[in-house]
């Protein structure tokens, strides 16, 4: 049922064979599919049509579960992750992740940045200023917390706690982002700024977005995953995919006829 | 015809609704009576103890009841002894206590929460949560005081330790279990081990609930006679020595009360206007803390 694409961009994360099961539940059915470096990539498709649990295997997420279980390669940076020897913590340190709800730690804003980075990095206090304040105007949130660093950062709204989670995220400069239906619980304003950040970041990161909303896959991304059923339907740019999609359920799905 | 059956119907369909709406006032009332009945007949009693308490206990209450030792029967004197005893055997049964009631139910909670040992474990602190408290008692002076041939502060301090461990488990695993998963998902995410995301982050969140379990502990056994009648016995003397027999406000209280001599009667109820008001604190203190997590 797949489709494999291959882009004529440069690939960050490919995807082999990959089948996921939840105890006996087959989840993902031998996707295949290869992530472009620097691009914004969606994964849109009705609920539990496997986008998340895709995403989920790139940072091996699903681990922390002793029942879930996924086979294939998944090779970032010539290595497959799946099998690798090497501690999950440094593949985290490479593959970030922002989920759909905002998860403040119970520290202040300034904590809940420099938590992430002083497991990977000792840097002296100024050092660690600068890479907070980097961080959080990189999140377009300094303006908004810069004369409250120590205030706890569940004091801030909805909107400004999940891009304090993107700040914390890119504050220990990962290579692959994940986002996770990052807009899902933000008000308009919110996600137009999430939105306006993710085109921003990639840049410097290769994104991939989870999402619910048509338009924002349209807006922000440059390549977009249909899923349905734990298979991969139809991968193309985003263009290509909103515009003339080869598949009719694609078609369908985008359109709103179905889903 | 079918224009007058839809009016008939209408007419009834909204007849019938407020029948039943009047049904429905009714039950409202009388959940809403006999609930507040039964509010003010616990509010009542507690009131009425805390009066009591007051109104005896400030008879009795002087400076010397702080500062004098116990006394012979019709003498002045104090609670000194049994008020530093108590103070000291609760501090040291919730210090011993709190570290391994905390780990095990970290361990319940964050390591093992549906294997064969948790669920032992669960178990079995299940009962030893209501174990009657002269249970314990006698099982300390079996254990401990029998062995040393004496009654000792020790053998105080480690049957409090005894109910304080099955409390502080009990709540520390209940309050990290209601961490939200997306937290500790988030803690991982940015490659943190898993001692580091228990400690900085979900122990963190949790900490509030935590300390309220400790504090929920530390009045129960401020309170406790039994376990310690038969292993701290008492003590008319001052003593700091925890391998000699120790006073402690519940047992004087228990001894004084049951006395014939007024001035014994007396300190008794300053004794419990005491432990009240101390109670009464630590439950404030934990309905505080928790107040303020939310």
């Amino acid at each position: 049922m797949t489709t494999a694409v291959t882009t004529t961009e440069k690939t960050k994360i490919s995807v082999k064979d990959l089948n996921f099961y939840y105890g006996k539940f087959h989840a993902l059915k031998g996707i295949n599919l290869e992530i472009p470096e620097n691009k914004v990539t969606a994964f849109i498709g009705p609920s539990g049509c496997g986008k998340s649990t895709l995403l989920r295997v790139f940072n091996r997420m699903f681990e922390l579960y002793p029942e879930q279980r996924a086979e294939g390669e998944i090779i970032l940076d010539g290595e497959n992750l799946l099998t690798s020897k090497k501690d999950v913590a440094l593949l985290r340190a490479k593959v970030g992740m922002v989920f759909q709800k905002p998860t403040p730690f119970p520290m202040s804003i300034f904590d809940n940045i420099a938590f992430g980075v002083k497991l990977f990095e000792s840097l002296n206090t100024s050092d660690m200023e600068e890479r907070v304040e980097w961080a959080l105007r990189k999140a377009a949130l300094w303006t908004e917390v810069k004369d409250k660093l120590n205030q706890n950062g569940s004091s801030l709204s909805g909107g400004q706690q999940q891009r304090l989670c993107i700040a914390r995220g890119i504050a220990i400069k990962p290579e692959v982002l994940l986002l996770d239906e990052p807009c899902s619980a933000l008000d308009p304003i919110s996600t137009a700024k999430v939105e306006e950040l993710i085109t921003e970041l990639k840049s410097d990161y290769t994104v991939v977005i989870v999402t619910h909303n048509m338009q924002q896959a349209a807006r922000c991304s440059d390549y977009t995953a249909y899923m349905y059923l734990g298979d991969l339907m139809e991968f193309g740019s985003t263009e290509q995919m909103f515009f003339k999609p080869m598949r009719k359920e694609t078609e369908d799905y985008i359109t709103g006829r179905f889903g | 015809m079918s224009t007058a059956n839809t009016l008939t119907s209408i007419a009834e369909l909204d007849q019938s609704r407020q029948a039943r709406y009047a049904k429905r006032k009714f039950v409202n009332r009388v959940a809403l009576t006999m609930s507040l009945t039964a509010m003010a007949f616990g509010l009542f009693w507690l009131c009425w103890i805390l009066f009591e308490t007051v109104r005896l206990g400030i008879d009795g209450l002087t400076l010397d009841t702080l500062t004098q030792m116990t006394p012979p029967p019709n003498d002045a004197g104090g609670l000194a002894n049994a008020i530093y005893g108590s103070f000291l055997m609760v501090a040291l049964a919730t210090f011993v206590g709190t570290p391994i009631g905390v780990m095990a139910g970290i361990y319940l909670a964050e390591f093992d929460s549906k294997g064969w040992l948790a669920s032992t474990t669960r178990f079995v602190n299940d009962i030893l949560l209501s174990a009657p408290s002269i249970v314990i008692g006698l099982f300390v002076y079996a254990v401990i005081v029998t062995r040393f041939k004496s009654f000792s502060g020790y053998a105080g301090i480690a049957s409090l330790a005894l109910i304080v461990i099955p409390v502080v488990i009990r709540t520390t695993e209940n309050m990290l279990q209601l961490v939200p998963p997306g937290l500790r998902e988030a803690a991982y995410a940015l490659g943190a081990p898993k001692w580091k995301v228990i400690l900085s982050i979900t122990l963190r969140a949790a900490s509030s609930g935590v300390v309220t379990g400790i504090l929920l502990a530390v009045a129960r056994i401020a309170g406790e006679t039994a376990p310690l009648l038969f292993t701290a016995l008492s003590n008319q003397f001052w003593t700091s020595s925890l391998s000699e027999p120790m006073a402690s406000l519940p047992v004087t209280i228990f001894k004084f009360a049951m006395s014939p001599y007024e001035n014994w009667q007396k300190l008794a109820w300053a004794g419990v206007f005491i432990i009240t008001i101390a109670v009464l604190g630590l439950n404030i203190l934990a309905r505080v803390l928790t107040r303020n997590k939310s």
